[in-house]
């Protein structure tokens, strides 16, 4: 019987104080491995498909897409073959929109039913964005959202909200910040944040510690 | 047919979004890559999972954290297809607690 | 998996204006309450898809429904815009879109 030897490292609690259904999914885990329906590699290759994926891969995307105008127009009109170019593996995600950002319209990105995410570029999505209050709030209060992560846009911005309600993943591509010309393609990935590839607010405009 | 308790786009009292993030424990994770390696398997599929979410009783749902809603709804479909039965958990489980330890 | 919509598949085109329905029907529905009667303008046509409302009950999820992204003005849904232009746009299947002229 596996009783956590192999188990991810994540933030260990004394498994007896674990809440009832934390403590049953080792139940399922260990059943479904006894009948031969998973086994411990199937497990593991899950864990580590998840652990390589991260915003820095959409970050990445970006920075390309602002010093490369063709890459740019590549990466909107088929975005999973502009993924292949740089290396990312999203085999496992149906379809994907990138929705370019600029002066006059911002987007914004929500699974109001359940928490859709583009998991396969950027890995898991954050507690907020599956938050009760985010999923209400995002479509009929999308700026108040934005204003809570520093984002305060001019009422003639269009503002444009999608809702993840079917198969089609959004990433947003935000706008190049003023002022950042002299900046390498890596440093420009490092002011691409999770939260901008969402769309709940703009990129950063100066390095973090900085 | 009453509006679903996980049809919540627009309802008014939302709050303040809370940023603060947790690390994932051992459990969530594992919880995670069971999920999509039944997936991947093809024993089961999302709209399955998200339709068992939707059943829930309503105070559960939202009693429950986000991966405790997982595994609830995992185990809701893997009954219902016949793959586990309740008991097989509830004994594997109690084989567990002992190992535990009490709370 | 999204497919190409067959010749002569997909009911609206972009730029088509359409009214979300009302059907009030059980089951696992991907069209938000928020949403329906509303009108709207179809964006885009983004191809055909297995039914989802099959698929959540062990379905084969057919047949196919294309699936339209469409756009609506944030008053025009809740009576109020945060601004002007601002809109909400949803992934909508045909099934559940009527024109609207």
């Amino acid at each position: 019987m596996n009783d956590g030897a192999a188990d991810p490292h994540g933030h260990e609690h004394p498994k007896h104080e674990l809440s009832n259904y934390a403590k049953r999914i080792y139940a399922i885990r260990d059943l479904l491995c006894e009948k031969g329906i998973l086994n411990e590699k199937d497990i593991q290759r899950q864990i580590a498909y998840q652990e390589a994926r991260s915003p820095a891969n959409g970050a990445t995307l970006v920075a390309r897409a602002w010093v490369d105008g063709a890459f740019k127009a590549r990466l909107v009109a088929d975005p999973k073959a502009a993924c292949a170019e740089m290396g990312l593996d999203v085999a496992s995600i149906n379809e994907f929109v990138v929705l370019e950002n600029s002066e006059k319209v911002r987007h914004m990105v929500v699974c109001t039913l359940c928490s859709c995410y583009p998991r396969p570029i950027l890995g898991r999505p954050p507690d907020w964005y599956k938050s009760f209050n985010y999923r209400q709030r995002a479509v009929n209060d999308p700026r108040g959202v934005m204003r809570e992560f520093g984002l305060d846009l001019a009422d003639n911005v269009e503002v444009r909200v999608h809702d993840s309600t079917a198969d089609i993943r959004y990433l947003v591509l935000p706008l190049r910040p003023k002022g950042t010309e002299k900046l390498s393609e890596k440093e420009l990935a490092q002011l691409v944040t999770r939260d901008s590839l969402i769309g709940v607010m703009d990129p950063l405009s100066t390095l973090p510690n900085s | 047919m009453p509006r679903g308790h996980h049809d919540i786009g627009g309802l008014p009292g939302g709050g303040p979004i809370d940023q603060t993030e947790h690390v994932l424990s051992d459990w969530e994770i594992l919880a995670d890559a069971v999920n999509q390696a039944l997936g991947e398997k093809g024993i089961k599929r999302t709209d399955e999972m998200r339709r068992a979410r939707e059943e829930m009783d309503s105070e559960v749902y939202r009693s429950l954290t986000y991966y405790e809603r997982w595994i609830a709804s995992m185990e809701t479909i893997l009954i219902e297809k016949k793959i586990l039965t309740r008991q097989e958990i509830d004994s594997k489980l109690a084989e567990f607690e002992k190992k535990w330890g009490e709370p | 998996m999204g497919r190409a919509v067959s010749p002569g598949g997909a009911r609206f085109k972009p730029g088509d204006c359409v009214r979300v329905r009302n059907d009030d029907r059980p089951g696992h529905i991907r069209t938000p309450y928020y949403i329906r009667g509303k009108v709207g303008r179809v964006e885009r046509v983004y191809g055909e898809f297995l039914n989802p409302e099959s698929l959540a009950f062990g379905g084969d999820g057919l047949p196919v429904r294309a699936l339209y992204l469409v756009a609506f003005n944030q008053g025009d849904v809740w009576g109020a815009a945060q601004g002007p232009k601002d809109k909400v746009l949803v992934d909508i299947y045909e099934h559940w879109l009527d024109a609207e002229k």
